[in-house]
């Protein structure tokens, strides 16, 4: 049975008129003790195959593949432009529920056809010149959620010293209970700053230059 | 494990308010009240346009809606999206993630934002809602994200079989207890006085098996170390002060007008809402106000939207009378 009802589909076929160039979308898993992994390959697979620009590569962890991505856990998605060209866009977990939209909203992004920002932003944007890492956790019951996710994944797709990986909190336990998650959206920048809640994109720069 | 989707972005993306262009109005704030006023306004002919944090507004929050009449049961989210999906129809432009920090009134009404843009409008429609009420407790703001919540349906699933609290007497309240009773081990409900959620809403918590219920009861403290570990309650009803052991609090105790940017632009009342009269006017001419920022005693979805549309009309006919 699909996992995708008939009438999402649609919706989000339409919504994926927009892509602009080829997505390389690389789901890796791992064949035992990942409980979400099959679902997830099931969801990927029935997302990529909803336009043509979207290219679907399914690998497993121990794939050397996997290593250059930077995979710790799986399931992971990460979204490559055309060129294979890898932003530092991750999903950890599978982004069902509300995350649906993070997932869109990045493929979108990824394809080259993501919302353009005002001036001041990207030049704000562009400036970032150390390494930043971008953890949001989430839940798939959470309405605030995707904001999050999608702007992180933003930062990380226009600026080359920015990650940015969506973590499932339900899914991934153990690294939630060590950020000592209990509130989504959670955003852990470089270990130790923390936001909570959908942050405007003013909030995430205040913290990067606040480094 | 189920798989459910919550999509949520349309089709039309949105065209922005332009910031300069002069609009008969500006509606600050995307809830049910802000869009249907933008509804309202445009089938007037009004030029109008929508400025918000977040289109939806608290409703989002909202689980499930059983009382907006033609729905007899719609997750807030969705119906959000139907009011959405109704104003984007009319090419209403709506920008989000602007927050408002100062309305002026000098030939126009100009809109300032804390990204220094200003915006221009003949008249403003204020529909910015409100915020979760804090409990104004030792311990909430440090243990914020650390076990204090204010969003069951987002934190909720992260305490799988634990032991949870839900403070508030009211439908939001006891709505989330009944949720959070499905996940969760055990569920305490502590309000101060008596529940005023509906009856069908506490026969339903009646039913759960998992839910203890403690009225009478006030919250003293939060406490814990990393995260929260402790509630201390007062029982009025004894005066025995006793500490309760939960991994995490959920605080429905209302809410609190969202109104910091109008600076004494206009007249509120001592719950900090918009005064405004059955017509939606505010004490200032050409502002008006609507939904749960306004001191209309019920906050619910449904007067929310009405108070928008007469906010809307009201200013089409101030308009039309080149009062301006």
């Amino acid at each position: 049975m699909a996992m995708i009802d008939d009438n999402s589909k649609k919706q989000i076929k339409t919504l994926f008129e927009q892509l602009k160039e080829q997505v390389n979308v690389v789901l890796v898993v791992k064949e035992e003790e990942c409980e979400t992994c099959s679902d997830t390959k099931t969801f990927v697979t029935e997302m990529t195959d909803l336009n043509e620009k979207l290219v679907l590569e399914v690998i497993d962890v121990s794939d050397e593949k996997a290593k250059t991505l930077g995979v710790t856990m799986t399931p992971a998605i990460i979204l490559l432009d055309k060129d294979n060209k890898d932003y530092g866009i991750k999903f950890y977990g599978i982004p069902a529920g509300h995350e649906i939209n993070s997932f869109i909203m990045g493929l979108i992004e990824v394809s080259g056809a993501g919302e353009v920002l005002p001036d001041d932003v990207i030049a704000r944007i562009e400036k970032i010149d150390k390494p930043v890492d971008i953890k949001v956790f989430i839940t798939l019951s959470c309405p605030h959620c995707p904001g999050a996710v999608a702007k992180a994944h933003k930062l990380a797709f226009m600026n080359k010293n920015v990650n940015a990986q969506m973590i499932e909190a339900n899914t991934f336990n153990e690294i939630s209970t060590k950020y000592n998650v209990s509130g989504v959206p959670k955003i852990v920048i470089n270990e130790d700053t923390e936001l909570l809640g959908d942050q405007p994109l003013d909030a995430f720069l205040n913290s990067i230059e606040g480094l | 494990m189920a798989i459910e989707f919550s999509l949520n972005i349309g089709p039309v993306k949105s065209k922005r308010v332009e910031s300069d262009k002069l609009y008969d109005t500006l509606i600050i704030g995307g809830g049910p009240a802000g869009l249907n006023a933008a509804l309202y306004a445009k089938r007037k002919g009004l030029q109008v346009g929508i400025l918000t944090q977040k289109v939806g507004g608290q409703v989002l929050d909202t689980k499930i809606v059983e009382n907006y009449l033609g729905h007899a049961k719609i997750t807030g989210e969705e119906l959000m999206k139907e009011f959405e999906e109704h104003v984007k129809e009319y090419d209403v432009p709506i920008s989000d993630e602007i927050q408002v920090t100062q309305i002026e009134c000098k030939e126009y009404k100009e809109i300032h934002t804390a990204r220094n843009e200003t915006y221009k409008a003949k008249t403003v429609i204020f529909a910015t809602g409100s915020i979760p009420r804090m409990l104004g407790v030792p311990g909430e703001k440090e243990y914020n994200g650390k076990g204090v919540s204010y969003c069951a349906i987002c934190d909720g699933s992260l305490y799988q079989d634990g032991i949870v609290m839900v403070v508030g007497g009211g439908n939001a309240a006891i709505g989330s207890a009944i949720d959070l009773s499905r996940i969760a081990k055990k569920v305490m409900i502590v309000h101060r006085s008596k529940f005023r959620a509906d009856q069908i809403l506490l026969d339903r918590l009646n039913e759960q098996e998992n839910i203890e219920i403690y009225l009478g009861t006030e919250i003293k403290e939060i406490i814990g170390q990393s995260r929260m570990t402790n509630v201390t309650v007062l029982d009025k009803n004894t005066g025995q002060v006793r500490s309760i052991k939960v991994e995490g609090i959920f605080i429905e105790i209302g809410h609190v007008p969202k109104t910091e940017c109008l600076k004494g632009l206009v007249k509120l009342d001592n719950k900090g809402e918009i005064i405004v009269d059955a017509n939606g006017e505010t004490s200032e001419p050409g502002i008006f106000a609507a939904g749960d920022v306004a001191n209309v005693k019920y906050k619910q979805i449904i007067i929310a939207a009405a108070e928008g549309a007469k906010a809307a009309l009201s200013a089409t006919e101030y308009i039309n009378k080149g009062k301006h």
